[in-house]
């Protein structure tokens, strides 16, 4: 049907019972019918990369994927990353290292490194522009956000 | 950070702002809801000029969830959308209309609105909206003769002309003259956050509010109540955070005026996003002008005249900055150098394309791109090095402050202070560039096309002419600084809090910056034009002052001491030579408070208000320097080295001043060689996605050297700071073509940027190179 | 940039989709699996699919398999290849093209046969099976077909699928050991489609190269084999010379596209550079 499905979306370990069409993008349901907003929308065709979230915790463009495909999925956002009061190492090595400035892009960066960094820390220089290159940012230049995701990686390889 | 920096001023510490917006919790336009809103949709032109026939809108008005749809002649009553800098006769006509009456002139363009219960089937309703327009022939090239634009009106609605001396007996006089044809492309901010609009009418208090505002809260405030025919008082305007501005974002678009008044006549709340493909079409575009430019110099090559004629692409409305853009690049051609006689004429042109506007260095991207240019000729064409012909034309220190016969910005250009020689030296030393001559040179023999390339530049900073802030301190010991200022995410709060902190003796993170609330505060200048760090830094060091003074004085009852001999550390009133008691700056608060016993005559309250009033705009400046590599297979460009040098004055954040300047930088990058707003012979914008209009990714900028000196600290403020918002991007046009110009041999073939791979595959593959 | 109105099926087996797909397709039926290229356009409005059949839960179409043939299902992720998904050398060349696809996040979720599918001139799967003689099994009620890439590719994003179909494999030769690859492609961005590629494999005999495969992508309507530069090369000693007359063979040979931004004189030379590159580098 066209008409709205019942799914339920599990964000940052939590159960969204929500209604929607199949046509609403996983991004539309995680910012408006779940109430994230830390997820942001940059282009809604899968190029910037402000709506990366991760899936299963691998990194996915939410704004190329609709709702009613996640039922059932691990869905992690921003707002996931910190325990407590105390923030994701990756969210400290971005205020060190003054990665953000207007801010709207750093969700999607800051869920991007995360997706990438659990699973390896040990990634080269050249892996480390390449995996950033995956999304856009118009402020920075990038040379705090690259810095940033490297501190981050030795740092998580010293706590692991 | 660990230890307390000897003081905040120049102390790069982290940002106040980040936390919120690390944790996923910014309050961006998208962000902001409220019950029972409404979602407007815009229904744009598909024709680039047309007359606008009929508009059916009845399929789009039956759709279940839309409350309206409507067109010109439901909004008959609102005029178009007027100047920032108030009424303008003669400019008048080419103001663009909230929605399309008659005639349309750009793709993209409003036509009509729908108002809908959710913005999918906003969507769906806008598809449904028939426009029929007959299509008319549409001017795309803004150096052809003008053409009709309505009844007695062409397409050239002004000529900006600025100049002084003789041009004509100067060129007269000339050993050598150089010509040539430049030409920038069309590109512009595009911040990675869209626009966005909520209306809010507040019937209980009879207040109409517009959030997701930006750069210019005030002032906005001001013309949106002039157009909607309604008080100051009952209207207001919040910033939330704002994803980027660069200039784009914050001026008065057809939309925020929609919002407002549908809050008003619908009853509801009206929300309004804006998406990537309309931000592309919608949404200021910047920079394209192409200049016919003439340079001549005396037999030292010492520059006696230059005389420029250019084209300047409006697209197809005059919108809120009237032809500042143009009337700025007359204003600051000349830059760094003598130049006894000038004469500009800006051919002020309307073309059917997205209306342009400012762009971060806007004017300066532009005619950086142009002088420098015709310097790299004059060298070429004279025999002089590079560098020696810029050396023997830079303004020297002891002619400051210089005036120039010239307006920019609306200001006298009087170079305040500055040491270009200096910079200059410093930049080439740090570069290494004699040695990386040699290098290149043999790299080259090797069949490499290498090169460097140098761009030297003025900007301009802390427009005026006044701002001012209120600093309250509170009974626990937190400060407020309140500001007419406008956060775009360079960092505002931070830098405010630093300058307050050590004006007063607390702790940065004790204060908290308010901006873009016109609620909060009756005046402000926002931000743009890269003077927030200028003015309204003055202006809390003028409010802060008074406030410790006041502090310092009821201190001095309370601890029976002299308040000479009183200093404030960390948010504590104590003796200088750290005997005896002390009083926190809360307590202080508490004694001021209105019913306060101890504090006897003195006026209640913490609290006071600064004021910082400037006479003119501040200088600083910058060297750019650059080597690249091309690939003869494909055409692209390598950037192997990349130096910017800025003066700043002085640097409140350092941390932040390199943020702007590389941030910049990758803007200029993407200017000079990957982004540009194309169009067919139709008008119809072929760059509308991501996929074609090429931002840089963290693959292709380089890393940068950035130097930032404090040399010539501006005259134009206490503080003597100058600002560096713009001094990243504004020079890369200018130096990348240099560099790439240098590693073809050095001709004068590169004349327009962006330069793509493809023109430097022509170049490379063409028997022999022409020559200027 | 919202889609318009669809109605979604998620079948869970193959059977149950084809059904779907044969009863739906002339009612604008479409499949999504990555959609990672279906879901842009549906975000422009350019494609307004009345129906969406969601492979994704077909766990029978997420595998790759080996032997003679590398069969890969429908639903495998570009991601899958980052590491070698198999041994030898098919499975080397697929690792060394998968980093020039987009981004990472791109390659989670994309399919290698959903590009097949999409015949994006610039698609570097696309690229593989024209070189390597790439076989598509399509699956429809009426059974199974198989159709090989040379017959497969007609067009700019125009395939022999019928609307009926539903790509369920993408079969590659298994390369025998010792076959050099190379791959060499240019686009104004990393990650950004290209507007030329080359991919070459060779074996050498006895020091000279033999059955060689020349493919070209991103410069015509569809990628393909050019017989002329790989008959060049046969029987040579591999070295720059040999190389560089194999490049030029193939820049003569292909009718490049032209656009707004890149004419066919430039997209010829790119072809050029690129084969010259794909040959240098080949391991």
């Amino acid at each position: 049907m066209t008409g709205r499905r019942d799914i339920t979306l599990t964000i940052n370990g939590l159960k969204h019972n929500v209604a929607v069409e199949p046509r609403r993008t996983l991004a539309d349901v995680i910012r408006d019918d779940c109430g994230q907003t830390g997820t942001h929308i940059g282009c809604e065709h899968g190029v910037c990369g402000a709506c990366t979230v991760l899936l299963d915790n691998e990194p996915v463009r939410s704004c190329l994927m609709f709702a009613v495909q996640a039922q059932g999925r691990a869905i992690r956002t921003v707002e996931g990353l910190q325990q407590g009061d105390k923030l994701h190492p990756v969210q400290e090595a971005f205020m060190r290292h003054h990665a953000l400035q207007c801010g709207f892009c750093t969700p999607g960066f800051l869920m991007l490194a995360v997706g990438v960094l659990e699973k390896r820390q040990d990634l080269s220089d050249d892996e480390l522009v390449d995996l950033l290159s995956s999304n856009l940012c118009r402020c920075t230049g990038y040379e705090n956000i690259i810095k940033a995701v490297r501190a981050a990686a030795e740092d998580m390889k010293v706590r692991s | 950070m660990i230890a307390k920096p000897t003081s905040w001023i120049g102390a790069s510490v982290e940002r106040l702002e980040d936390r919120a917006l690390l944790i996923g919790r910014g309050r961006f336009a998208g962000d902001v809801s409220f019950p029972h809103q409404l979602h407007m949709r815009i229904v744009r032109s598909q024709h680039a000029h047309g007359r606008l026939q009929a508009i059916d809108a009845a399929q789009g008005r039956a759709l279940a969830g839309v409350v309206a749809v409507w067109t010109a002649a439901d909004i008959a009553d609102l005029p178009p959308i007027d100047f920032r800098e108030g009424p303008n006769e003669k400019l008048a006509p080419f103001r663009q209309p909230v929605l399309a009456a008659g005639v349309v002139r750009y793709v993209g363009e409003p036509v009509a609105a729908v108002f809908a219960t959710d913005p999918y089937v906003a969507e769906d309703a806008a598809d449904l909206v028939s426009v029929d327009i007959e299509e008319l022939e549409a001017v795309t090239d803004a150096s052809v003769p003008a053409s009709a634009f309505d009844a007695g009106l062409t397409t050239e609605p002004t000529i900006c002309r600025q100049g002084y001396g003789d041009t004509v007996a100067a060129f007269n006089g000339a050993a050598t003259i150089v010509e040539l044809d430049l030409s920038v492309g069309r590109h512009s901010g595009v911040p990675l956050e869209t626009r966005g609009a909520i209306g809010y009418y507040d019937a209980s208090r009879d207040v109409l509010e517009l959030h997701g505002a930006a750069k210019v809260p005030h002032r906005n405030r001001e013309s949106l109540a002039r157009m909607l025919g309604r008080g100051t008082a009952g209207l207001h305007l919040y910033e939330g955070h704002v994803g980027g501005g660069f200039g784009i974002r914050g001026e008065i678009y057809p939309e925020d005026i929609l919002v407002l008044v549908a809050a008003m006549r619908l009853g509801r709340p009206v929300k309004w996003l804006e998406d990537r493909r309309e931000h592309m079409i919608a949404a200021n575009h910047s920079r394209q002008q192409r200049h016919l430019i003439r340079a001549a110099v005396d037999g030292e090559g010492r520059l006696l005249g230059i005389d420029d004629r250019f084209f300047h692409d409006q697209g197809a409305y005059i919108r809120t900055h009237g032809t500042r853009v143009a009337d700025t690049a007359c204003g600051i051609l000349p830059g760094p150098y003598r130049l006894p006689h000038f004469r500009i004429d800006a051919h002020f042109r309307l073309t059917n394309k997205t209306p342009a506007a400012t762009y971060r260095s806007p004017g300066r991207y532009e005619t950086n791109f142009v002088r420098e240019r015709l310097m790299d000729a004059l060298a070429r064409r004279t025999g002089l090095s590079r560098i020696e012909v810029r050396r023997r034309n830079l303004i020297a220190p002891d002619e400051m402050p210089y005036e120039r016969p010239l307006v920019a910005l609306g200001d006298d250009v009087v170079l305040d202070s500055g040491d270009y020689e200096g910079l200059l030296d410093q930049a080439l030393d740090r570069f290494g560039w004699e040695a990386l001559e040699r290098a290149c040179a043999e790299r080259r023999k090797r069949g490499e096309y290498v090169g460097l390339g140098l761009a030297m530049y003025v900007e301009k900073s802390g427009l005026g002419p006044t701002d001012g802030a209120r600093v309250h301190a509170h009974t626990n010991g937190e400060v407020e600084v309140i500001t007419g200022g406008a956060s775009i995410g360079q960092g505002f709060e931070t830098v405010i809090a630093q300058v307050c902190a050590e004006t007063l003796g607390v702790d940065y993170r004790r204060v908290r910056v308010v901006h873009g609330r016109t609620d909060r505060i009756e005046y402000g200048i926002g931000a743009h034009a890269t003077r927030a760090t200028v003015m309204t830094a003055n202006a809390t060091a003028t409010a802060a002052a008074k406030v410790r003074e006041k502090a310092l004085d009821m201190a001095a009852q309370l601890l029976q001491a002299d308040a000479a001999s009183l200093t404030i550390v960390n948010g504590n009133i104590v003796r200088a030579d750290g005997i005896g008691a002390s009083v926190s700056l809360g307590d202080v608060a508490h004694h001021l408070r209105p019913v306060s016993q101890t504090r006897g005559p003195r006026e209640p309250g913490l609290a006071a208000e600064g004021w910082f009033t400037t006479a003119h705009m501040t200088y600083p400046y910058g060297v750019q320097i650059a080597q690249v590599k091309l690939d003869p297979g494909t055409g692209a460009v390598t950037i192997e080295k990349m130096l910017i040098a800025f003066d700043v004055g002085r640097a409140i954040n350092p941390m932040l001043v390199r943020g702007q300047l590389v941030g910049g930088f990758a803007q200029g990058l993407g200017g000079a060689l990957f982004e540009e707003f194309q169009y067919d012979e139709r008008g119809q914008p072929l760059s509308v996605t991501f996929a074609d209009y090429l931002i840089p990714t963290a693959h292709e900028v380089p890393e940068v050297d950035i130097m930032v000196t404090e040399d010539a600290p501006s005259t134009c403020n206490p503080l003597g700071i100058k600002g560096a918002g713009e001094g990243g991007v504004a020079a890369v046009g200018a130096v990348i073509a240099s560099a790439v110009d240098d590693a073809l041999g050095g001709k004068g073939l590169i004349t327009q940027i962006p330069i793509t791979p493809q023109a430097i595959k022509a170049i490379i593959e063409q028997p022999s190179g022409a020559t200027s | 940039m919202k889609p318009a109105s669809f109605t979604y099926h998620a079948p869970q087996s193959v059977d149950e989709a084809v059904a779907l797909l044969t009863k739906l397709a002339p009612d604008d039926g479409r499949i999504l699996a990555g959609g990672q290229s279906l879901v842009p356009t549906m975000a422009f409005r350019v494609a307004r699919p009345a129906h969406l059949i969601d492979i994704n839960g077909i766990a029978a179409l997420a595998a790759v398999s080996q032997g003679e043939v590398m069969s890969i299902g429908a639903c495998v992720r570009h991601a899958a290849f980052e590491g070698p998904v198999a041994n030898g050398v098919t499975g080397a060349l697929l690792s060394k093209v998968v980093p020039n696809i987009a981004h990472y996040p791109i390659r989670t979720r994309g399919t290698f046969c959903g590009s097949v599918a999409n015949a994006d001139p610039a698609s570097e799967w696309c690229c593989v099976m024209a070189a390597l003689d790439g076989v598509v099994v399509a699956r429809s009620e009426r059974g199974t077909r198989r159709v090989p890439a040379a017959q497969f590719y007609q067009g700019i994003m125009t395939t022999a699928l019928n609307e009926d179909e539903l790509i369920v494999a993408a079969e590659l030769p298994a390369l025998p050991e010792g076959t050099r690859c190379g791959f060499a492609e240019f686009s104004r961005r990393k990650g950004d489609f290209a507007i030329a590629m080359a991919l070459v494999t060779y074996r050498l005999v006895n020091g000279k190269i033999s059955d060689a495969r020349i493919g070209i992508g991103g410069a015509e309507p569809y990628a393909r084999r050019i017989s002329e530069a790989e008959r060049l090369l046969q029987g040579q000693a591999p070295g720059a010379d040999v190389f560089g007359a194999a490049a030029e063979a193939a820049a003569a040979a292909v009718d490049p596209l032209e656009d707004i931004n890149y004419t066919a004189g430039y997209r010829r030379s790119l072809v050029r550079t690129m084969t010259q590159r794909a040959l240098e580098s080949a391991e």
